[in-house]
Formats: structure tokens, sequence, C-alpha cells
């Protein structure tokens, strides 16, 4: 009766294997490794420059162990390991020199890593370490929140501005087209100009809802989102702002960096390894936008420039220099129609330049601008947690199709360079806060690694013992099912990829604690057993027959708490959560299927099986031992 | 080697009274102390700034708190933190403040005297967070406890069910009335910790329940304060094993998983021994007084068991 058809035996052979085998690699550690990263949005790292840079490696002589590309998106990283710090260091310096023509201006960050020191054979099988939280490892963990009604203002202000050459296309007199708090609103002399109004702009605008109003003597169109396109523009700010943290943090050259969604408006930025908070704060925490608004330079305009006042309508911004500049107020792009700036030289005059590409909306409304705008200043302005300044003020020379704008003029190459930063930098959708944040030094990460293992090797170990002196076989068994779920967790921890964090370690060590409740029902119900006269292969049996819905239904509440924790949880808790359940569904398989193997592989052929190996069995009446 | 040999039922229902009385007053005491002290609670529910600070020499912790206090802050702390050399300072939210820049303003007013001071961990959670952590929270609570009440529901027959649930929240309300009373730290593990134990409590609390109903189907005479007894005294082997078991490992982390783990395993320890108590005193006495019969039990084991024939 206590025999495993063949087919039991290989499924919990397999499941050793297997678990083995995706265990390992975080038996190797890890050795020292360089990373290859695009510095700007437009550099691609994909398969040609991983052979490039292998290329240059084999030139230097510097032998890698290993070399990977990874795509995360549009973002590629190169990773290149090598077996000591000093050819880590050789291959870092030859690489930059390489790859960076014009050090001042790199198209490459080259920045110290490190990695899986795994076989080659083993990460091609898609067996990595566990990976590490930052707790474990050190780093700064940030959630930000995008501020979303940034994003819609913003939204409507270039929208009132499309609706107003919508409307002049249409060649319909109105008297304002505005932003009114979170709507448009545009205002016509009759009633007629405003119902032809309300066609046009439907056609023009299909994401805005119109509804028709009246004020006073004035007849009034509100132009609100639907609540589709609300959706929409909410979820692209949120794809911009990601993208424009990438783009920044790459210039920072972290290694591994995690850049998520979490919710609807929030961000989580995961800088592992870096120790200067400040500067990161720096370079997310800016909340930069920018806006292009026309330069009033007017001759009154001048004239209450000089005065020191500002004309209704107009505001007021200072130029790099500190000269201030009278603007109207109208916004004719914003940061969000902007999709590259770059520094260059003019073909001809081989003047340095900022490029510009403006996505395919922001490209129709500079060619309208442009027009009816030649020979005046349009200023881009960049407003930095509140306050605006205007980085470049160039005079429109003729009307710009196409969506590419080259700012030109009295500039020098650095100057071009920094002004196109800036507008790079400046490209977030929507103004961001930091709501939440995390540091861990690298050596409270390292101490708590060593904490975490150390109570959970200590706890394991006297578990074990304990369990061995009170049941002898049956309890080297139970240790055997113990160490084959922590492989188990270990392996599927690594599998997934799942983040383990200080309280998973805590995870893994109480489900340790608490899964030894499954062996010791089992081995308890088979003493018992013994107890009421049955023979040895029959206790084995019966045991564990009816220990397993005990068994399942303690773990059943467990599961329920644990799944709690992984709906619910955040941060902590969930990384609690989830080696919490996974812990909990190998125990039931180890402590029920393992261990049964083994007590079936070596008990189960003996046919006249006289006692067993599980520690003294007391009968209360015999009065033996 | 056999811990118990246990020659005759113990008469584990003897003193239930006099127990359940006492659960009624330390469950009352420690509902009175939530509701007058409140929790300490971590930043992580209540918003604010943690800076761990590590010093060359022992840590100037009167400097510190007048440097701090220089710069503005009421209703703050500073303390020790596991070594003499460690700080640990604690900054509540200040309205209309760049609450991100708050540690960095700390870190460079303390570096102003001590230059080889270092951060070693901060820990920043504005108010909203934390808000919705404390919502979250309730949540995952409300939830584990339909949930297991619905399970229990299932398992059993309603007065062994309802006794399984009184037990196990009057666990989870002393954990949390310690807690109170203590003024230990409530922080997110710590709440993992508290609900891992409901798990755990309810699950020793099926273990007992479960022979109850099986000692109701062997035993067809015995009276039900034997019954229970003997169901109890054939499961306290067990009981106590595993909970050892368990225990060590608590134990384990308690001594050697740092601040960190600290309280966490603390509210483990008290859960760990509650939950004994509970399901041995509060949830076997309970189903007793509401009068439990071997006909509640008996019809409903044949349809669910899947019990084995023997031959």
């Amino acid at each position: 009766m206590n025999r495993y058809p063949l087919w039991k035996y290989l499924i919990v052979l397999a499941a050793v294997l297997i678990g083995a085998l995706y265990a390992l690699p975080n038996l190797f550690g890890e050795s020292p490794a360089v990373q290859v990263a695009g510095a700007k949005a437009t550099v691609k790292v994909d398969q040609d420059t991983l052979v490039h840079a292998e290329q240059i490696l084999k030139q230097a002589d510097i032998p890698s162990t290993a070399s990977s590309l990874e795509m995360n998106g549009p973002v590629g990283t190169l990773r290149f390991r090598f077996d000591s710090t000093d050819t880590q260091l050789k291959a870092k310096d030859e690489l930059e020199k390489a790859l960076n023509a014009d050090p001042k201006n790199p198209n490459y960050t080259v920045a110290l890593n490190l990695m899986s020191a795994s076989p080659n054979w083993l990460t091609a099988l898609g067996a990595n370490p566990m990976y590490l939280g930052l707790d474990l490892r050190g780093g700064v963990h940030f959630l930000l929140q995008v501020d979303m009604k940034g994003a819609l203002t913003g939204r409507y202000d270039s929208m009132s501005g499309e609706a107003r050459s919508a409307l002049r296309d249409a060649k319909i007199k109105f008297d304002d087209v505005e932003r009114n708090q979170m709507s448009v609103r545009a205002t016509f002399a009759t009633e007629e100009a405003r119902d032809a109004a309300s066609n046009a702009l439907r056609r023009a605008i299909p994401e805005l809802v119109f509804s028709p109003a009246r004020a006073g003597d004035q007849w009034l169109l509100d132009g609100k989102l639907s609540d589709t396109a609300t959706t929409q523009v909410e979820s692209n700010a949120l794809k911009q702002n990601i993208q424009t943290l990438h783009n920044r943090i790459n210039e920072l050259g972290v290694a591994e960096p995690v850049i998520q969604q979490q919710g609807a408006d929030r961000i989580v930025v995961e800088l592992p390894g870096v120790q200067d908070i400040a500067k990161a704060k720096e370079i997310l925490g800016r909340t930069a936008t920018l806006e292009i608004h026309m330069v009033d330079d007017s001759p009154s305009a001048m004239a209450a420039l000089s005065q020191g006042k500002v004309p209704f309508g107009l505001v007021q911004y200072k130029d790099t220099d500190g000269r201030p500049l009278l603007l109207r107020r109208q916004v004719i792009l914003t940061g969000e129609n902007l999709q590259d700036a770059q520094p260059g030289r003019d073909q001809q005059t081989q003047e340095p330049t900022v490029n510009l590409t403006l996505d395919s909306k922001g490209a129709r409304i500079f060619r309208d601008v442009t027009r009816d705008n030649i020979g005046k200043r349009m200023a881009i302005v960049l407003i930095e947690n509140g306050k605006g300044q205007v980085v470049t003020a160039p005079v429109i020379r003729s009307e710009i199709p196409g969506g590419h704008v080259q700012i030109s003029g009295a500039m020098t190459a650095q100057e071009s360079a920094d002004v196109s930063l800036l507008l790079r930098a400046g490209a977030l959708a929507a103004p961001m806060r930091i709501i939440e944040e995390r540091t861990i030094g690298p050596s409270l990460g390292a101490a708590n690694i060593r904490q975490g293992f150390d109570s959970t090797l200590y706890g394991f170990t006297a578990i074990a013992i304990f369990i061995i002196l009170y049941y002898h076989l049956f309890g080297l068994f139970s240790t055997l099912g113990l160490s084959f779920n922590v492989l188990l967790v270990v392996a599927i921890l690594s599998m997934l990829q799942a983040t383990l964090t200080l309280p998973g370690i805590a995870a893994m060590a109480l489900t340790l604690g608490m899964a030894i409740d499954a062996n010791v029902l089992i081995n308890e119900r088979i003493r018992e057993e013994l107890r009421e006269g049955y023979s040895p292969q029959q206790a084995i049996h019966l045991g564990f027959e009816r220990a397993w819905t005990t068994i399942f239904d303690s773990n059943l509440t467990s599961l329920i708490v644990g799944v709690a924790l992984l709906a619910f949880g955040t941060g902590p808790v969930r990384g609690f959560a989830v080696v919490h359940v996974i812990g909990l569904l190998t125990s039931m398989f180890t402590s029920v299927v393992g261990v049964r193997a083994l007590a079936n592989l070596y008990y189960g052929r003996k046919r006249k099986l006289k006692a067993i190996s599980i520690g003294t069995v007391w009968h209360p009446n015999k009065q033996q031992n | 080697m056999e811990f118990f040999r246990i020659h005759k039922t113990i008469p584990f229902m003897r003193p239930a009274l006099a127990l359940n009385i006492i659960s009624l007053i330390t469950f009352l005491l420690a509902v009175f102390f939530i509701a007058t002290r409140g929790f300490h609670l971590s930043i992580e529910f209540t918003g604010g700034t943690v800076m761990e600070m590590h010093y060359e020499q022992s840590a100037p912790v009167d400097d510190i708190r007048s440097a701090v206090d220089a710069l503005g802050y009421r209703d703050f702390q500073v303390q020790n933190f596991g070594t003499s050399k460690d700080v640990m300072i604690r900054l509540p939210v200040r309205a209309g403040e760049d609450t991100a820049a708050q540690s960095q303003t700390v870190l460079k007013e303390l570096q102003k005297a001590h230059p080889e001071v270092r951060l070693q961990r901060v820990e920043f959670v504005g108010p909203q967070v934390g808000q919705e952590l404390l919502h979250n929270a309730l949540k995952a609570l409300a939830f584990c406890v339909i949930g297991i009440l619905l399970y229990l529901a299932v398992r059993f027959e309603w007065k062994l069910a309802a006794s399984c649930a009184i037990a196990n929240l009057h666990d989870v309300v002393i954990i949390l009335g310690f807690f109170s009373f203590f003024q230990w730290e409530f922080s997110l593990s710590v709440l993992a910790g508290v609900l891992a134990v409901l798990g755990y409590s309810v699950n020793e609390s099926v273990v007992v329940m479960d022979r109850i109903r099986e000692n109701f189907r062997k035993q067809r005479k015995a009276p039900v304060r034997d019954i229970i007894d003997a169901a109890i005294t054939q499961n306290i082997s067990r009981t106590i094993i595993t909970h050892g078991s368990t225990q060590m490992m608590v134990l384990s982390m308690f001594f050697f998983g740092g601040p960190t783990l600290h309280n966490f395993s603390l509210a483990l320890t008290i859960g760990i021994w509650f939950g004994i108590y509970s399901s041995v005193f509060v949830a076997a006495a309970l189903s007793m007084w509401m009068g439990i019969k071997r006909e509640d039990l008996v019809k409903h084991v044949k349809k669910d068991g899947p019990e084995v024939e023997l031959g």
C-alpha cells in the first residue's frame, strides 16, 4: 500500500531537479561588469552596438566572460562581465574612449556594475538569481505622484490654441478662445457664429465635447474632453513622463534602474546602488515643463517694460542673462508636443544650432503661428517648480512647415548643447512630486541579507535537530522535505524574478516554521495509528491519509491571509505576501507528496516490516520504555 | 523520545469558566487600551521622515536633538538604535514644506558638527500615501476576517464556527492591545505578522475542532465535556511540538533578524501563545457553553470527510 507508481517518483524527482537548476544561479554570487546605455534619447543601443562593443574589447585584448543585450521597451542596455575588477576598469576606460568620440558630449554612458556570475548555459536556460530588493542591496526608491490636473490644464491650453487656428481656418469670427478652468471656452458675438463654430470645432477637434451656453450678450461654447479622451491624456502623460525619466536616469548612468507605473497616476523609480540621493532627487524632482509663447516687442509693451509694468494679457519672464521679456499669456505649444531637442550645426553657416522635432499636431500649429508672425520673436519658457525662465527667444524668419525646427543665432556649441538638454529634460507632460522615498545604504543592505539569512539558518537548524531527535528517521524525512521546500521557494522566486526583500526572507523563515506543522501532524498521526495497534505499513498509510485533510484546512486559512496581503499590501507587505503564498503552496506539496515519496521509497518494499523509526511510540497500557 | 506520556484524559475544561472570565477581562482591557492610548504608528502610516545615521564614535544624541530643534522641528524623536553609534531620527510631516528635502536639510545640519556622519537609511512617506496604507491595512484585515468566517461557516457547523471566530478575534485584539499598551511601534511588517498569526491561530482551532468532531463520531455515549477533553488531550503533543518549532524559528528572527524583524517576531510570539491558549480554552470552551451536541456534528461529517476505509 505504501508504493508510489513510477510516475509519482518521477514527478518528485523532476521537481527536485528543476528546483535545483533554477535555484543554482543564486549560489554563484556576482562578478564585476560594465554596462553601456544610450545617453541620449536618439542613440539606439541594439544588436549592432553589441557587436561593435565586442569588437572594441577584442581589439583591446580584454576578455569578457559574458555579454548580454537587454531591451527595456525601446531602451537597450549592454552588459559585459569580467573576471576581475582590474579588467573591468580597463574595459570601462576602453569602451568609454571608443564609443564616445567627444567626451564632453557623450553618446553612451558607460558604468560599472555587478552581474550574476552564474555560467552562461544557466543564463541561456533563463535561470537567473533572485532579484534582490533595495533593502537588501542598497539604493534609492522613489514613488512619484504625477499631477494629472497639470497634464489636463496643459492639454486644454494647447487645445485652445488648436481651436483658435481651426476657427481662423474656417473664417469664423470669434471674440476670444481661452482655457476656462477645465474647459476650452470660445466666445462669440452672434448666435449664428457660435453655431457655425460648433460644427467646425466638432470636426477639427473630435476629442472635445462642446456645449453651448450664454452669458449676457455673449454666446459661449464650452469644450470639455470626453471621459475616454481624458483617460487618454492621462495615460499619455504618464507614458511620456516615464520615458523622460528613462532618459534622465540614463544620463545618470545607473545600473539596472526600475521605472514603472503604479496605479493610475504614480511612477515607481528604483535606483540600486545610487548613494548620491541629492543628485538623484534633483534630477527626478525637476518639475520642469515647457511652454512656447509669442514675445510682445511692440513699442507700448517696451514702454511698459521700462516702467516695470506688466500690461493685461501679458506676462513677464526673464531670460538666461536676467533680462526681462514680455510674453503673451497664450500658450502656443507645450512640452507635450516636443518630441526631441538635439544640438547640431547649420548646414551652410556651420553655426551651432538647436534642432527641435515636433509631433504632428505641434507641427501644424507651429506652421500656422510662424506663417502669421514672420519677423516677430517667440520664446521657449522652461517652468521649473512654478518659476518660469526663457531658455531662448529666436526671431521667426520664415514659415516653418514639417515640424523640424532649427534654432540658430549667437550661440556657442556649449550653449546649444545646454539648451537642448534643458529642452529635452523639460519634456515632462505633467509635473510630478516625490510622495515616498526610501534610501538604504549598501552596508545596511548587506547587514540585512546577513541577518535575514542567519536567522533563517539558525531557526532551521534548531528545528532540524529537534525533529530528528524526536522522530528519528521520519524526522530526517521531514527535514529533507523542509529543505526541498526551501529549494522550491528559491527556485520559484528566481523563475518569477519576483523581488526578494527582508520581509520576504522573514516570510520564508515563518513558512518553514509553519510547514513543520504538516510533518508533525503526519508523524503524530502515524504514532497514534501504531498505538492503536495497526501494522507499521498500515500506520504509515493511514497517518498520511488522515493528516491530509487537516493539513489542507490549516494551509487554506493561511492562504486566505496571504491572498489578502497580496491584494491590499504594498511595499514590504507585498514582499512578505508573495513569499508566504509561494511557500504555503510548495510546503503542501513537499510535506505530503515529497516526504511520502521518501517514506515509500524506504519502507514501501519491505513486506514484513516489524517496526519503523519514528521515535518512541509510547503505549499507555503496556508501560514499555 | 516522547514528551507527552499522558495516562488519562486531562480535564482541560475544568478551569474553563475561570479562564474565560480572565480572557474576557484581558480582551476588554485590550480594547480599552486601544481606545484610549491608540497605537504608536510607524511613519508608513502617519507620513513623515525616518533617518538612520551612523557615527564613527558613539552618537551625540543631545547635540543631534538641539541641531534638529534649531531647524524648527517640534514633536520629533531622536533615539539610539541597535548600537550607541547608530541613531534614528523621526521627523513629522510639516505643512507647506518640501518634505522630500527634509532629510537633506537635516543631514547637512548634522554634518556641520560631525562631517563623518553617514546616512544609512532614509524613509519618507507623504501624508497621502500614509492614509492610503492605513486604509489598505484595514481592508486587508476585513478581507481576512470575512474570508476566514466564510471558510469556517462552510467547514463547520455554526456553533463551532462561531466559537472559532470569537477565539481568533480575541487573539488579534489582544496582540493589538499589547502593542497599544507598551506603545511598541506598529509598522506594516507588524501588520503582516498580526494577519499571519490570524491565519495560524485559526488553523490551530481548526485542528482542535476537527478532533472534537471525530470524537463525537467515535465515542457515541461519552458526555460532551469528556469528548472535548479527549480531543484536546490527543492533540496536545502535536500542538506543543508544532508551536515549539515555529517559536524556535520566530525566536531566531527575534534575536538574529535585526531591528526590522524585531517587532514582527514579537507580534508572532504573542500570537503563537495566545493562539494555543485560545484554541484550547476559548474556542473549545465556547462551543461547550453554546451547547454543542453530537447531533450537530455527526451528519455533517459523513458528507464531508474523505475518510479512509480500513482494510
